[in-house]
């Protein structure tokens, strides 16, 4: 039934915010955040071991637990809540849905389950020097050489590139835009973690020069594979800006309810308590457009590719301005670096601009909703 | 055996089975209606409800719809009074009033607002005076929908100007038949007039017709203002999706076989549309039609504001399910429940933008010369109502602020200053002027 979660998929979040709680407090946000890797090996491996959550969107058959988009949805808003600073989105989200779509039972039979089990990090590289989630116009090529490729070109903001066992990288071969397996140790592979705005999630630039890579899936048929795992990666991305601004409200919220000035609390002037009931309002519209997407993706509806794009474009700006009034709410400590409004700041505005603007995404769906009614 | 949606829904399907006859006039089948508890089922059973859960309500309706069986005249009798005086008022008040609206006796309307009483409706000057059994009444009202049909008003009078504003306040049942009672339409900005501005000179009102206590009007008030929130939220599709006349004047038109009633009602709404998109900003789909015609689909900027609008609708809308489905699954609604009237008002906002910028020049043009036969200059002008009526944005954000986030209310001085030494309204300003 849409919009009513299961006792299992409730106790899924309380387990998990405890979880977080305790393994990603603000303090362990800030010590890996200035660390290159960006991940902390021992809570990644208890995230799989003890919570299973790597392999929650992955088939019982390849090693997951074989459940869906809402449970992922879940997962991510508690993620983003806490900020944690892990490899999960680009392993669990990006490269499993894209292995999955791929439809090539082999690498889902050699991949997922290590993937599933947590030892494995893997990523999907898309974008190239723009930005751009999209496999028109690559420049990267792929050439066959003896039975396999070779891969030649560079991609960039790839989520956790730099420590990725696995990229799953997308090139031009002869027959189009194709998928293909690199390992993160491959020969003429370099990669280059790259400054961003958001410390708490890496993206790196990896330089393919003769790379040896295996093909996944069929030549030529990426841009499909890619497509399909953008919607899937939009809603879990939407549900964790969700959590995000979430935690923004509360921070407001708490602050303006103990912040004295002119003698009485400063939630108790309209200004404050107005803004802070427009934040309401975005946050939680925010949440039921991801959890509607999140269960258009359960049902395999096909409202998807439309609500998938809805919900990322209005999350993504309902977390900027969450993030972007919490600071102000706060005042001067809200601009330190000592306080964490900033961090959410940085998260908001990074997964604004990941996975296709809001711009971008109001264009796919004005296709549907436009182009589709006009009927040209 | 406790009802569920399915022993909901077949014993309403056997009682229409039994009952619903499309010869009956529309009287009798009210009666019918009424006294059987299936007109208001959420309403408790003692008083001619069913004592339903508003989810199990949603089932009743959907039965009642099916055969399009109309329900009661819809108006502010059912949604507003009654409910307050069954929540607030004594057995005489309630057996004089609850089925004389449900089988359309009585229309009514609401006397709250005041030209110096608006958004601090405690503020009101309209002051009942005791005299014997009866109180008499005078002063003024403003934007009262339905007015000059109304039997009888829901009216806050101060019945003690010597305390503080909240609690000098009584609650009236006034009918409106009576020679001290005069209504003069109101013409609002559209042009059109959908209210009234009422004055009341010595007209009388019995002391039995307060609801609730006397000076205890503000708490009952807040009720009524509780169910007006509600329903201003909610998409309509929950109730009878057709609804009978009634009131004193309209009673001969009760006469009328159910099935003549429905026949007409449909015709009309071919002809007219059904009218709320007047009251929420309407969907996408006339601005796409529009920028087709004018060859603006590929605007870049015209195609993010109509996503933007679908968007903001679907969210309201997304809003509203999610908070049935937690009272459906037995819990209670979380904060999505109280956000309709703001994102109803931001909705209307962002059709009325985006209609302008679909039309360009073109919005300038009116009537029968304007876009969409002349709607989206009316549309354009009823946008300002929904972010003022039924309390205004900026008093729905105090609302939610305080009692869903739990932030302090603002310093407030007149709270517990004698009503006789405030300043109302504009009457400060325009002392100092003169």
């Amino acid at each position: 039934m849409i919009f009513t979660f299961t006792d299992e998929q409730r106790e899924l979040a309380a387990t998990l915010r405890r979880f977080l709680q305790d393994k990603s407090p603000s303090s362990e946000v800030r010590r890996l955040m200035a660390t290159p890797e960006g991940y902390d090996p021992q809570t990644w491996a208890q995230l799989a071991g003890q919570l299973g959550l790597q392999g929650l969107a992955i088939p019982e058959k390849y090693g997951g637990s074989g459940a869906g988009p809402v449970e992922l949805a879940i997962v991510c808003e508690e993620m983003g809540r806490a900020l944690l600073c892990a490899p999960y989105f680009a392993t669990a989200v990006l490269a499993a849905h894209a292995l999955l779509a791929s439809g090539d039972q082999a690498a889902a039979e050699e991949f997922l389950p290590s993937l599933a089990e947590g030892g494995t990090i893997a990523t999907l590289a898309v974008c190239e020097d723009d930005g751009a989630w999209t496999t028109d116009g690559l420049q990267t090529t792929a050439r066959r050489s003896g039975d396999g490729y070779r891969l030649d070109g560079r991609k960039s903001f790839v989520l956790d590139g730099h420590t990725a066992d696995l990229l799953l990288v997308v090139a031009q071969a002869e027959d189009g835009p194709s998928l293909f397996a690199v390992p993160g140790e491959a020969d003429g592979l370099s990669r280059r973690l790259l400054e961003t705005l958001d410390m708490t999630r890496k993206q790196a630039e990896l330089t393919l020069d003769g790379v040896p890579a295996r093909l996944i899936g069929a030549e030529g048929s990426a841009a499909d594979v890619v497509r399909r795992t953008l919607r899937l990666a939009a809603v879990a991305l939407a549900a964790e800006q969700v959590g995000g601004a979430q935690r923004c409200l509360d921070m407001s919220v708490e602050y303006a309810k103990i912040r004295m000035q002119f003698g009485r609390p400063i939630g108790s002037f309209q200004a404050i308590k107005h803004m802070c009931a427009d934040l309401l309002l975005e946050v939680e519209s925010a949440r039921s457009a991801a959890y509607y997407a999140a269960w258009a993706a359960e049902e395999g509806s096909e409202e998807l590719p439309l609500v998938s794009s809805l919900a990322k474009a209005f999350c993504s700006e309902a977390y900027f301005r969450a993030a972007a009034d919490n600071i102000q709410i706060h005042g001067g400590i809200g601009f330190t670096w000592e306080h964490d409004a900033h961090l959410y700041y940085r998260r908001a505005k990074s997964t604004e601009l990941m996975l296709g603007t809001p711009e971008e995404h109001r264009e796919i769906a004005a296709t549907y909703l436009i182009d589709g009614a006009a009927g040209s | 055996m406790e009802a569920t949606a399915s022993t909901v829904r077949r014993e309403a399907r056997d009682w229409i089975e039994e009952n619903f006859d499309p010869e009956l006039s529309v009287r009798a089948w009210l009666e019918r209606l009424a006294d059987s508890g299936w007109a208001a089922p959420a309403w408790p059973a003692e008083w001619y409800g069913r004592g339903l859960p508003p989810d199990l309500a949603v089932v009743v309706y959907e039965e009642f719809n099916r055969v399009d069986a109309v329900g009661p005249p819809a108006g502010l009798g059912i949604m507003l009074a009654a409910p307050t005086i069954i929540a607030n008022g004594s057995d005489d008040l309630k057996r004089q009033f609850i089925r004389a609206m449900l089988v359309g006796d009585d229309l009514w309307c609401q006397l709250f607002s005041e030209p110096g009483a608006g958004s601090d409706l405690a503020g009101l000057q309209t002051r009942a005076e005791r005299d014997g059994d009866e109180f008499i009444v005078n002063g003024q009202k403003v934007w009262t929908s339905g007015g000059q049909v109304a039997d009888y008003g829901m009216l806050l009078a101060r019945t003690d100007p010597d305390v503080p504003k909240h609690r000098g306040i009584s609650y009236f049942a006034l009918p409106m038949n009576q020679p001290g009672v005069e209504v003069r339409p109101l013409i609002q900005m559209t042009g059109e007039s959908g209210f009234s501005e009422v004055f009341f000179s010595d007209a009388r009102v019995p002391a039995s017709a307060i609801i609730g206590e006397l000076n205890g009007g503000w708490a009952v008030a807040l009720s009524t203002l509780g169910f007006e929130r509600t329903s201003l939220g909610t998409a309509s599709g929950q109730g009878f999706r057709l609804s009978a006349p009634g009131g004193s004047r309209f009673l001969q038109q009760q006469e009328a076989s159910v099935g003549e009633f429905i026949a007409a009602s449909k015709s009309n709404a071919r002809s007219f549309g059904t009218g709320s998109t007047a009251m929420t900003g309407g969907g996408i789909a006339p601005l796409v039609t529009l920028a087709a015609e004018l060859g603006r689909a590929h605007d870049p900027e015209v195609r993010q504001q109509i996503v933007r609008l679908y968007t903001l609708a679907s969210a309201n809308s997304w809003n509203g399910q999610r908070a049935s489905a937690a009272l459906k699954a037995g819990g209670r609604a979380g904060p999505e429940a109280s956000l309709g009237k703001l994102m109803a008002s931001r909705v209307a906002r962002q059709w009325r933008d985006t209609a302008s910028l679909v039309a360009g020049p073109q919005a300038m043009l009116a009537g029968d010369d304007g876009p969409l036969d002349g709607r989206l200059a009316s549309q354009m002008l009823a946008t300002p109502g929904p972010s003022i009526y039924g309390g205004s944005d900026q008093i729905q954000r105090n609302i939610i602020s305080e009692r869903v986030l739990g932030l302090p209310r603002e310093a407030d001085p007149s709270r517990t200053m004698p009503f006789r030494e405030l300043k109302i309204g504009t009457q400060a300003a325009a002392g100092e002027q003169s």
